[in-house]
């Protein structure tokens, strides 16, 4: 009997554990939303927001947002770098994997390793480099300087999703189909290309993701026709902290939780 | 290798081996040019730098035959004093005497000051000039300085990086004491890394143990909980932090408001050590939790139970039979973490003030404040080392095919 | 009648084509120039005094960005060639050290406007106040001011009571940079007005400096921009703060801030505009910084921001705060009875040490 309500208190014990390390990884992201509806330029709870008080409610932060013309700017450069990185990363990425996930491929382990590199470079290591080659190449202060550079720290999400997918592809499908004289472009096509789509649009939007996140390089290289999403966060946290940074969060966070379920329905379909 | 007999079946028809790496070539060209030679500029500028002795080639030419021990004689003195002048008048002063400054500091005054004045010098000697007008120039220091300011190449930046400096006498010495920082701050960094990873793995190991053995529909809810804190913004998660954090913050209303702390002690959470470390784990938490889960959910339950009903103890079974069977989650989970925290940049300089600052921060002041760049690139490289050092050991122990994101 | 639509629709669609033809046109022959200032109180008193005026007098607009001080952004933009910064608002020091390092470009005093009396530029301001990149335009400084509301019964009125952590305990704000703070310690530390730079230029009267900001280095709050010490003063953020003496006016006559500046050991400091080497617009610019320049555009400035001339012929045309009518000379950082505890920022010194300062500075925080 002790042992079971013993093992019943550490059963709840370890529950209740679970629980508040759940609060700590969600709950730091939910309050920014309640927040971002504050009608005084505070990042606090008012009295009368507690209250539920109708007037201590507002969606002003919302409408600076929207009527900044900083903003939709800023917002015109994230996409424009985010798309055109992606587009770039997506296509180089999913040849690569296709290469890399061939068991002839020579150097096979070498060159994954280089491939992957730039997704575990300190960021402020890769920044600095790009920074000065770029400049030197005219290409600092670029909408393509900072294209190329978003794509090339993309990449390495699109290898590992679309290589990961296609450890689930049984190579017998395209000999098959070649046996009965599909040419191997033809083969990727039809066949190889539909069964491994999932990992690549996954993959597509894990490096549009990181190229919508990306502040660092910005920093370093972005010059103020460059200005994206992160990087007018960036200032708005450092200089002049106003909510309106909190309504963009609450409009990234709804980024994100789309992007993670697409990703997530992508792959329980691929599982299957 | 494989190639060459599958040449023989058609000429058309490449070889699997070559068709694979002609497939990873144009990606393997497009890293290399946009990223890896990125790279290997930065470390080359950690060792290269002619800016003085592009400058100054007259003087530095004629120092080479100097013994060093002596003052130099008239004729080098009027080659600096030309050289400066025409520096002055190129608008090159400010950098070489930066340059020359960093080699021993005091001395951009006494260049910059010496170009200034000597306009209205009309011809020497020089000697006397010069040393009229700073006293630098009648110390033999000052010409070492030069002499060393105008290798093209050098080891300075690194010994720098390491709060090293050659003493007049060649030697390595370490830097004065209130000079040092570099090595406190990557010993700061490792610290602070260590610890995250430590914290990572030990809120990170029960939850992804839950996650694992939870029914599917529940697993997946939970799922959803740490996969939202890994696809927000990083910015946005940061400002989270600060939001709540802050002196006149969520926490600390909360805590004046329930009577813990006074109005006038609220607690100082955040911009120093506490919000870089509270702030790090959270953003890292998921890279911990989600290889631990993927680990954890192959292992089979019957396992621990069968364990339990030959009669071990729940912390028997849990030790014995199922921590061995989670070591590789645990090695990838903290790899990927520790790997992350020491290349740290943007949390600390939002969240961490003066006394949470890390190495990374350091490299961002010398690129964009100091615009010290060579000890910037300097810095930067002896952590790429330890960076890809770590990423050979994930490659062994882990192996980097076997990454999965989310 | 039945034509007539189609006519009129025609007439209207020709119209409407010429119209974005011509505004197109207007748009594109319409100059701009992007100044770079201090951003809050300041920026919008530069806007108000002159800014509005010179646009609307020369067509040109003027756009503006933030700043913190500094040469290391200025220097990005003219190595990396890719100037879009024009005109930049700077600290003397930087000016000069600038102006050295070929990232401004030079700027001959002559073209400058006369004084108000007819003087020529070269004369009409002091002489420190001619950089080889351009004149200055106004004195300012850096203070430290306390909030009456919530600093108890004693109140600070020298510069040591700034250090002094049992009398006046709680959080200090200063500005994250060596500037005025290595002044402050020494004066604080009882080094005369008179000595400070001769103190600061050896190592052991650095080491004092540090030394002395050491004893309250844990209740430091660091700002960079202008417009947060105003702030941090009114949340409660910090007890004292140094802050430059114009917003902390703005602060007091516009939002009633019950804010004290102790003018004990003010460091005073000049400032003037200076254009970026390379920039595509240096004819605009150019006619900007001559516009800023004037006797007026300075004494307007003043008619909005406690920040006095920098011309001699300018000084009697101080008049009063454009919004509340208050007289603006007790709160100038040059009148009288505020000027004589005043130092006087050595822009020799901190153009040659300021690079080799930061580093220890920075060095100091991190450790």
């Amino acid at each position: 009997m002790t042992t079971t309500a013993e093992q019943g208190f550490w059963h709840i014990a370890y529950l209740g554990f679970c629980a508040l390390v759940f609060a700590f990884l969600i709950a730091p992201i939910l309050v920014i939303v309640p927040l971002s509806f504050n009608a005084e330029p505070y990042f606090t709870f008012t009295e009368g927001m507690l209250r539920l008080d109708a007037d201590a409610w507002s969606l002003r932060w919302y409408r600076q947002v929207v009527e900044d013309e900083e903003w939709s700017r800023a917002l015109a450069n994230s996409l424009l770098i985010g798309v055109s990185a992606t587009v770039l990363a997506t296509a180089l990425g999913t040849l690569a994997a296709l290469g890399l996930s061939n068991p002839a491929m020579p150097a096979r382990r070498f060159a994954t390793g280089l491939l992957i590199s730039p997704m575990v470079t300190p960021v402020i290591i890769s920044a600095a480099g790009m920074f000065f080659f770029y400049s030197e190449l005219g290409l600092a202060q670029t909408h393509l300087g900072l294209i190329l550079a978003h794509a090339a720290l993309g990449t390495p999400f699109v290898v590992i999703t679309v290589t990961a997918t296609l450890a689930g592809y049984d190579e017998n499908l395209s000999r098959a189909a070649a046996s009965m004289g599909a040419g191997p472009l033809t083969v990727f096509r039809r066949v190889q290309l539909p069964l491994i789509a999932p990992g690549v649009v996954s993959g597509g939007i894990f490096a549009f993701a990181a190229s919508f996140d990306e502040v660092v390089v910005v920093l370093f290289m972005g010059g103020i026709e460059q200005r994206t999403i992160p990087r007018q966060m960036w200032s708005g946290i450092r200089e002049e902290i106003s909510p309106a940074i909190l309504a963009v969060a609450v409009f990234l966070i709804v980024f994100a939780v789309l992007f993670l379920l697409t990703v997530e329905w992508l792959r329980r379909r691929n599982a299957r | 290798m494989n190639v060459v007999p599958e040449q023989k079946t058609g000429r058309t028809r490449p070889g699997p081996g070559l068709r694979a790496a002609l497939l990873v070539l144009p990606l393997l060209v497009f890293i290399g040019v946009t990223f890896l030679a990125p790279l290997a500029n930065m470390l080359v500028r950690s060792v290269h730098d002619p800016v003085v002795a592009d400058a100054l080639p007259g003087t530095l030419e004629k120092l080479r035959d100097w013994d060093g021990r002596n003052l130099p004689d008239e004729a080098i003195y009027e080659a600096l004093a030309g050289e400066l002048l025409k520096s002055r008048e190129d608008r090159t002063l400010g950098q070489v005497a930066t340059r020359i400054n960093r080699v021993q500091s005091g001395l951009r005054s006494a260049l910059t000051r010496t170009a200034r004045r000597l306009g209205n010098v009309e011809d020497g000697p020089w000697r006397e000039a010069m040393t009229g007008i700073h006293a630098a120039w009648g110390e033999t220091g000052t010409w070492l300085a030069l002499r060393e300011a105008g290798d093209r190449y050098t080891t300075r930046h690194y010994l720098n990086a390491l709060d090293l400096q050659r003493d007049p006498g060649g030697s390595i010495v370490r830097q004065p004491e209130d000079r040092r920082i570099y090595l406190i701050l990557f010993w700061r960094t490792l610290l602070v890394s260590l610890g995250v990873t430590t914290l990572c793995l030990l809120i990170g190991y029960p939850v992804a143990r839950l996650i694992a053995h939870a029914p599917p529909r529940r697993a997946y809810l939970l799922l959803i909980l740490v996969l939202v804190p890994f696809w927000t913004s990083l910015l946005v998660r940061t400002t989270s932090w600060i939001v709540l954090l802050q002196n006149q913050g969520v926490l600390n209303d909360m805590f004046v408001f329930l009577g813990v702390i006074g109005d006038d002690g609220r607690l100082a959470m955040i911009y120093n050590m506490t919000g870089t470390f509270v702030a790090m784990t959270h953003v890292l938490l998921p890279f911990m939790v989600l290889p631990l889960y993927s680990v954890m959910s192959a292992i089979p339950r019957v396992q621990t139970s069968a364990a339990e009903s030959l009669g071990a103890t729940a912390w028997q079974s849990f030790w014995r039979v199922y921590w061995p069977q989670t070591l590789p989650g645990v090695g990838a989970g903290c790899l990927l973490v520790f790997i992350l925290a020491i290349g740290y940049y943007i949390t600390p300089a939002l969240v961490g003030g003066s006394t949470g600052q890390l190495i990374s921060n350091m490299i961002a002041f010398h690129m964009q404040s100091s615009l010290n760049w060579s000890l910037a690139a300097a810095l930067g490289g002896i952590l790429l080392v330890c960076v890809a050092g770590l990423y050979v050991l994930y490659d062994r122990v882990v192996g980097i095919e076997r990454m999965r994101l989310g | 009648m039945n034509h007539a639509i189609p006519m009129k629709g025609i007439l209207v669609s020709c119209m409407i084509v010429l119209a974005a033809l011509s505004g197109g046109r207007a748009a594109a022959q319409e100059q701009s120039l992007t100044f770079v200032s201090w951003g809050g109180a300041y920026a919008r008193a530069c806007v108000k005094g002159y800014i509005e005026r010179f646009e609307r007098e020369t067509g040109i607009e003027v756009r503006i960005e933030d700043y913190n001080g500094g040469l290391a952004q200025i220097r990005a933009q003219v190595d990396v060639g890719n100037v879009y910064w024009d005109v930049v608002d700077m600290e003397l020091a930087d000016m000069v050290r600038g102006c050295d390092e070929g990232l401004l470009a030079p700027v001959d005093i002559d073209e400058m406007a006369p004084g108000a009396d007819g003087t020529p530029a070269a004369e009409d301001l002091p002489e420190d106040g001619i950089t080889e990149c351009g004149p200055t335009n106004i004195y300012y400084s850096t203070v430290f001011v306390y909030n009456d509301a919530r600093i108890g019964a004693t109140k600070p009125n020298s510069v040591a009571d700034f250090f002094d952590l049992e009398k006046f305990p709680g959080r200090r704000g200063m500005r994250r940079s060596p500037q005025v703070n290595l002044e402050f310690a020494l004066l604080a530390d009882g080094v005369p007005l008179d000595e400070v730079y001769a103190t600061l230029d050896t190592e052991a009267g650095l080491g004092r400096a540090f030394r002395k900001l050491d004893t309250i280095k844990d209740q430091i709050v660091w700002w960079e921009a202008g417009a947060q010490p105003p702030q941090m003063l009114a949340d409660g953020e910090v007890v004292m703060t140094t802050a430059y003496n114009g917003r902390i006016f703005n602060a007091q006559v516009l939002e009633d801030q019950p804010f004290v500046i102790v003018w004990d050991g003010q460091v005073l400091d000049t400032g003037g505009i200076g254009i970026v080497e390379g920039t595509r617009n240096f004819e605009a610019a150019m006619k900007f910084v001559r516009f800023a320049n004037t006797p007026r555009a300075m004494a307007d400035l003043g008619r909005y921001i406690a920040y006095s001339p920098s011309r001699r012929s300018a000084t009697s045309l101080i008049s009063t705060h454009a919004e509340t009518g208050i007289d603006m000379n007790p709160h100038m950082p040059t009148s009288p009875e505020n000027v004589d505890r005043a130092l006087h920022n050595d822009w020799e010194w901190w153009s040659d040490n300021g690079e080799e300062m930061n580093e220890r500075f920075s060095t100091w925080l991190a450790r």
